[in-house]
């Protein structure tokens, strides 16, 4: 089958989403809304690995999309739990609230 | 008798360690047992050994024991060898004879003094490094128990540590000398350089082969070495540390600053004749730092009002003397005059002692009189040791010495008549300054009373002294009446004989000189001091005279020259650098670094989306450079 979308517009989108989850994580207050921007940058990734790796054929590309999915699995399952500490401790989700390491 | 030689120094040694270790434990009794009993001792070893010595003089002049060696480097080897020829002999008999009277003396001097132990310690360490100098067999050893000395001049110049003062005048002592002892010690390097050796036998006897006679670095060498004897010795540049030392205890006076330790320049000088001999610049220079430091340590007594000064004073000029003896060639005279002065001057310092002691601490001459009755046996010991110094002809010892050196001082091949005429009114000045002393304490109405009169431990040690101060002249008389040498033949065993000009044989005219300007010294004094004294107040209303007064009181302004010269800018230096210049760099460094942390910590804010802002704008930057390379 051959694809009538050509790479440029496959990376133009990634790069899209990839900005899109990086405004995202800059301008939410919300930890659980960080937290899902930066699976937007994550799949924004994924999508640009997968579209490179059937540009040259090869099977890279989606080796890499599986590593990228079992990283993203691992990180939301470690940022819930610490999501959950955070807001058992401060009662409160906001991250403008939470600047206690600040030098 | 050779094998008892290292007991002479070991037995101050084992005292000093004793009382240093365990002085604190000790009885007063056991004390004053250990620290006189140890000097003592080692005077009656000395005597034992100096008997054998007389009697069955040793094959080639010499005793000698090597104890062990003390370094082996690169075949530079000296050894702990002890080393007694007649000249050792004088050094060594002076030093334990009159140190073991002077520790007697002290027992019961020092017994009200809450640190007794330790003064007798650092007494002890004095004779044993004293002995050490002049029984060491090489320059090495020799300079160990120079510095040895050195110290416990400067432990017991400041004993009485509480007074500031003292402390003052016990680093002035160690500083001034030490700039001596540094020139020795480069000449001792210079010495090693050229022999490869610093046994004073070797380089004596290679010291004529390698140089020829007026060799230039056999001047350097004298030079450096004489520098190294006017710091000890108190001699003109660096004779100012003298009279300040006097803030220690009366028997350290008697016996560091008059008989033994300021002598160390002239035993140096007398050991290494062979090098100086060899540069005839530097003997002039020698005789010419004699004559010139009599002559102005002579004005300085005659102004001084505390008694010790005058002494001190004294000392200085009477060493003095012997310079110009040595720097004129006459070796054996200056030894004969240091071996009298040692008894006179001794018995002086101790006499002046117990004056003061008696009259509760007083220093002050003008405040003193009148003791000539109250104190019989001071008065007359202390006359008998002024007639020695003021050189009383044909009485005292002290005559027969320097009537020698005034000789020489015109006869011998290198005096002249001026280093004579030099001498001989020093001899006019000292005949002076001694009979004001001896009138202002004795003499006149009585102005403090006294307190209670010294005991036997005290006086029969200045008795002992007095005798010798009298008698010990007659074994060397002048050639015109009785001709004896019994010190100098001892001493020719050693030091060469004094070559005459030709033609001299008037010695009759100079002694007559010198009977003159003592008597009209003591005249002088008696006339202004005791028959018309309002003579003083009428000299006292001019100005010229006044100025010239307090000019000789300060010791010709030697202390005011060096203050303008050398302590003030040091002291202007060390005031600038107090806050350490060459540390501002490095301060500057870590005041940098401390900014910019300052700085940098605002960036750590604790808010995510900075730090987030922060990696993107780096990414940013980081992209936008690889594509615009």
């Amino acid at each position: 089958m051959k694809s009538s979308i050509s790479i440029e517009m496959v990376m133009l989108l990634a790069g899209l989403l990839f900005v899109l989850g990086i405004a995202g994580v800059i301008i939410r207050k919300n930890i659980i809304f960080m937290l899902l921007s930066v699976e937007v940058m994550l799949n924004a990734s994924g999508l640009a690995f997968v579209a490179a790796g059937s540009r040259w054929a090869q099977p890279d590309g989606q080796v890499m999309f599986i590593f990228i999915l079992a990283m993203a699995a691992a990180e939301v399952s470690i940022g819930l739990a610490l999501i959950l500490q955070i807001y058992h401790q401060h009662k409160s989700l906001d991250i403008d609230k939470l600047k206690e390491m600040k030098g | 008798m050779n094998n008892l030689l290292w007991l002479v120094p070991a037995l101050p040694f084992a005292g000093f360690l004793i009382l240093a270790l365990a002085g604190k434990q000790l009885s007063r009794v056991w004390v004053a047992m250990i620290g006189a009993g140890s000097v003592s001792l080692s005077a009656i070893v000395v005597l034992i050994i100096g008997i054998s010595f007389l009697s069955q003089p040793p094959a080639n002049g010499n005793y000698s024991q090597t104890l062990w060696t003390w370094m082996q480097v690169a075949g530079f080897n000296p050894k702990i060898t002890l080393f007694l020829d007649a000249l050792s002999l004088v050094f060594v008999f002076v030093i334990t004879f009159i140190g073991a009277l002077i520790h007697i003396y002290s027992v019961a001097f020092m017994a009200d003094d809450k640190d007794y132990s330790r003064f007798f310690a650092c007494m002890n360490l004095f004779v044993f490094s004293m002995l050490l100098l002049v029984l060491a067999d090489n320059l090495l050893l020799l300079y160990l128990g120079w510095e040895g000395v050195g110290l416990c001049s400067y432990l017991l110049i400041g004993f009485w540590y509480e007074n500031p003062a003292n402390g003052y005048a016990a680093r002035k002592a160690f500083i001034i000398t030490r700039v001596g002892d540094t020139a020795m010690a480069i000449g001792l390097f210079v010495i090693f350089y050229q022999f490869g050796t610093l046994a004073i036998p070797d380089v004596l006897a290679k010291a004529p082969v390698l140089w020829h006679q007026g060799a230039q670095m056999a001047t350097i060498t004298a030079l450096l070495l004489l520098a190294g004897g006017v710091g000890k010795s108190a001699q003109l540049p660096l004779q100012t540390w003298l009279p300040d030392a006097m803030a220690g205890p009366s028997p350290v006076s008697a016996l560091i600053h008059a008989a033994t330790m300021v002598t160390a320049g002239v035993y140096l000088i007398a050991r290494m004749h062979i090098i100086f001999q060899l540069s005839p610049i530097a003997q002039m220079i020698v005789a010419v730092i004699g004559a010139a430091t009599l002559f102005i340590a002579g004005f300085s007594a005659l102004t001084q009002y505390d008694i010790k000064r005058v002494l001190a004073y004294s000392t200085i000029s009477q060493i003095g003397y012997m310079f110009l003896a040595l720097g004129v060639g006459a070796w054996t005279a200056a030894i004969f005059h240091f071996m009298i002065h040692a008894f006179f001057k001794a018995l002086l310092f101790l006499a002046a002692g117990a004056v003061i002691e008696t009259l509760h601490h007083e220093h002050n001459m003008f405040k003193m009189g009148g003791l000539k009755n109250k104190l019989p046996v001071i008065f007359w010991t202390f006359l008998i040791g002024s007639a020695s110094l003021a050189a009383l002809p044909l009485i005292s010892a002290g005559f027969y010495s320097k009537d020698q050196i005034l000789w020489y001082a015109w006869a011998s091949e290198s005096g002249n008549p001026l280093l004579w005429f030099i001498a001989l009114l020093g001899a006019f000045i000292t005949a002076a300054y001694t009979a004001r002393m001896m009138i202002l304490v004795f003499w006149g109405e009585a102005k403090t009373e006294i307190g209670h009169h010294p005991g036997k431990l005290m006086t029969v040690p200045l008795i002992i002294l007095a005798f010798f101060s009298l008698f010990a002249g007659f074994i060397e008389l002048p050639h015109n009446f009785g001709h004896l040498t019994l010190f100098s033949n001892l001493l020719h065993q050693v030091l060469p004989e004094a070559v005459l000009k030709a033609g001299m044989n008037t010695e009759l005219q100079f002694q007559i000189l010198a009977f003159l300007s003592t008597f009209g010294g003591i005249y002088l004094a008696y006339i202004f001091y005791y028959k018309q004294p309002q003579r003083i107040e009428k000299l006292k209303q001019s100005g010229f005279v006044m100025n010239l007064y307090l000019f000789w009181f300060s010791g010709w302004g030697f202390d005011k020259l060096y203050n303008v010269l050398i302590v003030n800018p040091v002291v202007f230096i060390a005031n600038i650098n107090k806050s350490d210049v060459v540390d501002k760099l490095y301060q500057g460094i870590t005041f940098v670094t401390i900014r910019l942390y300052r700085f940098l910590s605002f960036t750590q804010s604790g808010s995510l989306r900075w730090y987030i802002m922060g990696l993107v704008i780096g990414a940013i930057i980081i992209l936008s450079i690889q594509i615009m390379l």
